[in-house]
């Protein structure tokens, strides 16, 4: 297949209720290095209704253009006129990559634009690269994250992929211009689907997980919701966030918001520190990019400390309590 | 469309090797593929989930539960626990012409078996399985067959008539949704406990129907389906490596943690 005719690279901006997803600048700026390589253009798509202004952020990070779909059609989300407006569109612009985030809305909405176009898509990616012709390689864990895949998309265009949140980075702003498109709604009259009622939204916790410079997690091994509170209270004095495995979050110590892994974030943080965790997969890729590790088990054989830069073979509660101390005495001198 | 005295629903369900056997997968360095000998399979944990909706509907308004699964023909005794559970039958697309099949391939795979089956109220799937984890099949299913979907759902009330109220998942919150038939839904595991398999369930089951179609009866375009089909291809495939330097810190607790304020002195945090 010729695809010549192919160009630039997409980025589907998400928002909700006028809110940018943080995926969308992490995507925007792994599109920008992307295409430095390629010497196409960047384009975020956005669709929704009143969200024009959200396109001087898009600019900022890194969008040389902004194809907006603005219409009450399109507000809040749904999956069916959203991929039929971005299908139009992409069989009119002719896209080489469309890159969407592994959000809740992305993973629902970018195997139907996929499918739409009868195109490739890999999900959750954790890195994209080219290889020597320009073509995007799609690197996503499998098998719990223990195993790791590069997909192509060698014959079908645009090659689409889904990024789990958190492992991409975002350009530093800078106030900037670039070109506003509006994209002509023209959705059929069939049923699209069901309808919205209600969404309903908690206020996000005050510092989220994977922007905190200092994780401390806890594992199955800390035993009980009072030894709980020492993780937290390690966290607190550090200025970090909890972080947790899943054992904690099913006997309700920490929240779901707090698992890392697999299932759960993928955090980075300057230091992690991991506290009776016995470090299965499913864990350890949600936490492997951390700058530092230092982890504590009892176990001297435990799977973590194969992951660990710093390790204590000890019992937690011999080493916290002192350790929770040392650090305020510290931070008074 | 669907006629509503039958109220059927599909369930897609996926044989999935078993994740506590992990361990025991490598690579081989010649083919570049997983060696998967020895680990048993298991249905994917949320498909079971997927089955306990479509199981309780049933067991409120009637109706019939078909397991549908596109798999080797070794798939048959993964299906035959989901038909203990209480399944009234069940579908086995099987051809090696499907080996190799992505995403998309399954789902057109998958759709081809939905139009076998007939008229039908419910297609439920898992949000993800644990071998692959795409979570890309059932929205592709959704589309190939034109209807709608609903992803990362964690409630699920089927009223009478064609009504039904979904809740689904997102960052920090719900959304509510309402929805009628026929519609494709991929459900999350705070949606139900699924029911554990009881004796007569397992001999019940005995006497249940697998269907085991090859893609004559389905056909599905060839160009369509298999390695040749899939639009995806596999370029490389490597085991991970987390190794690092694991420095111990030993001693008493308190040398202890005077090692561990220094680390964390040096990386510039206190
Ligand atoms: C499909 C799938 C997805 C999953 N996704 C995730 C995910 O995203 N994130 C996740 O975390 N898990 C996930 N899991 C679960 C995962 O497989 C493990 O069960 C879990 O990570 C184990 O948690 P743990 O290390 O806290 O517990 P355990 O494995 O029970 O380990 C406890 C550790 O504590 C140590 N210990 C005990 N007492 C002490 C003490 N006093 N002092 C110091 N150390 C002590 C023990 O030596 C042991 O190493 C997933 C599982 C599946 C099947
Ligand atoms: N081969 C298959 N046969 C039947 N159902 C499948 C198959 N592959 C995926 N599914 C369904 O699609 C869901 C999501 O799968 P995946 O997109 O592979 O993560 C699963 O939980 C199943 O319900």
């Amino acid at each position: 297949m010729n695809h010549k005719h192919h160009n630039g690279i997409w980025i589907f901006a998400e928002q909700r209720n006028g809110d940018l997803h943080e995926v969308t600048l992490e995507l925007l700026g792994k599109a920008k290095e992307l295409a430095g390589r390629t010497g196409g253009k960047v384009t975020a798509i956005i669709l929704g209704h009143g969200i024009k202004p959200l396109a001087q952020t898009l600019f900022n990070y890194g969008a040389d253009s902004v194809l907006v779909a603005d219409d009450a059609m399109l507000d809040p989300y749904r999956p069916i006129p959203y991929s039929i407006v971005i299908e139009k569109s992409v069989r009119k612009y002719q896209p080489e990559i469309l890159l969407m985030g592994a959000t809740f809305m992305g993973v629902e909405l970018a195997p139907r634009v996929a499918a739409k176009l009868r195109t490739g898509l890999s999900a959750h990616c954790i890195d994209l690269k080219l290889d020597q012709n320009g073509k995007l390689l799609q690197v996503v864990p499998g098998w719990g994250g223990g195993v790791i895949a590069t997909i192509a998309c060698p014959d079908h265009r645009p090659q689409m992929a889904t990024v789990m949140p958190g492992t991409m980075k975002p350009l530093k702003p800078e106030e900037k211009e670039g070109k506003i498109q509006e994209i002509e709604i023209d959705l059929p009259a069939t049923d699209l689907g069901p309808k919205v009622l209600e969404v309903k939204r908690e206020k996000p916790e005050e510092l989220p997980l994977e922007k905190a410079e200092v994780v401390v997690a806890g594992g199955w091994g800390i035993g009980s919701p009072e030894d709980w509170e020492m993780i937290q209270e390690l966290a607190e004095v550090l200025g970090g966030a909890v972080g947790a495995t899943r054992p904690p979050v099913d006997e309700g110590w920490a929240e779901e918001r707090q698992m890392i892994g697999q299932s759960g974030k993928t955090v980075r943080p300057k230091l992690y520190i991991g506290i009776a965790i016995s470090g299965v997969m499913h864990h350890v890729v949600g936490m492997d990019q951390s700058e530092h590790i230092v982890t504590i088990n009892t176990d001297s054989n435990a799977e973590i400390f194969e992951t660990s830069d710093v390790i204590v073979v000890e019992d937690f509660r011999k080493i916290i309590p002192k350790l929770i101390q040392g650090i305020r005495d510290r931070v008074k001198r | 469309m669907a006629d509503k005295e039958m109220n059927r629903t599909i369930v897609c369900i996926k044989p999935v090797p078993d994740p506590k056997h992990w361990n025991k997968v490598s690579m081989d360095p010649d083919t570049q593929t997983l060696r998967r000998e020895g680990i048993p399979g298991i249905i994917n944990p949320l498909d079971k989930h997927a089955l306990e909706a479509a199981l309780s509907i049933r067991d409120a308004h009637g109706g019939e539960v078909v397991l549908l699964s596109m798999a080797p023909p070794f798939a048959a005794p993964i299906l035959r626990e989901g038909l203990a559970m209480g399944a009234d039958r069940a579908i086995l697309l099987s051809d090696p012409v499907f080996a190799g099949s992505d995403t998309l391939a399954t789902a057109h795979i998958l759709a081809a078996g939905c139009r076998w089956i007939g008229e039908f109220d419910l297609v439920l799937c898992g949000n993800m399985t644990i071998d692959g984890s795409t979570a890309q099949v059932c929205s592709q299913l959704a589309e190939l067959l034109d209807l709608p979907n609903v992803m990362h759902v964690t409630g699920l009330d089927r009223q009478a008539g064609d009504k039904m109220t979904i809740t689904q998942k997102i960052e920090h919150g719900h959304v509510r949704l309402e929805a009628k038939p026929p519609i494709v839904i991929s459900v999350r595991k705070e949606l139900n406990k699924p029911r554990y398999t009881s004796f007569t369930g397992i001999l019940a089951a005995e006497s249940k129907t697998i269907d085991v179609l090859s893609n004559k009866e389905l056909g599905v375009d060839p160009n369509h389906v298999g390695l040749n089909g899939s639009p995806t291809k596999m370029a490389g495939l490597e085991l991970r490596e987390f190794k690092r330097a694991r420095e111990r810190v030993g001693g008493s607790p308190e040398e202890i943690v005077q090692a561990l304020l220094e680390k964390i002195h040096r990386y510039g945090i206190i």
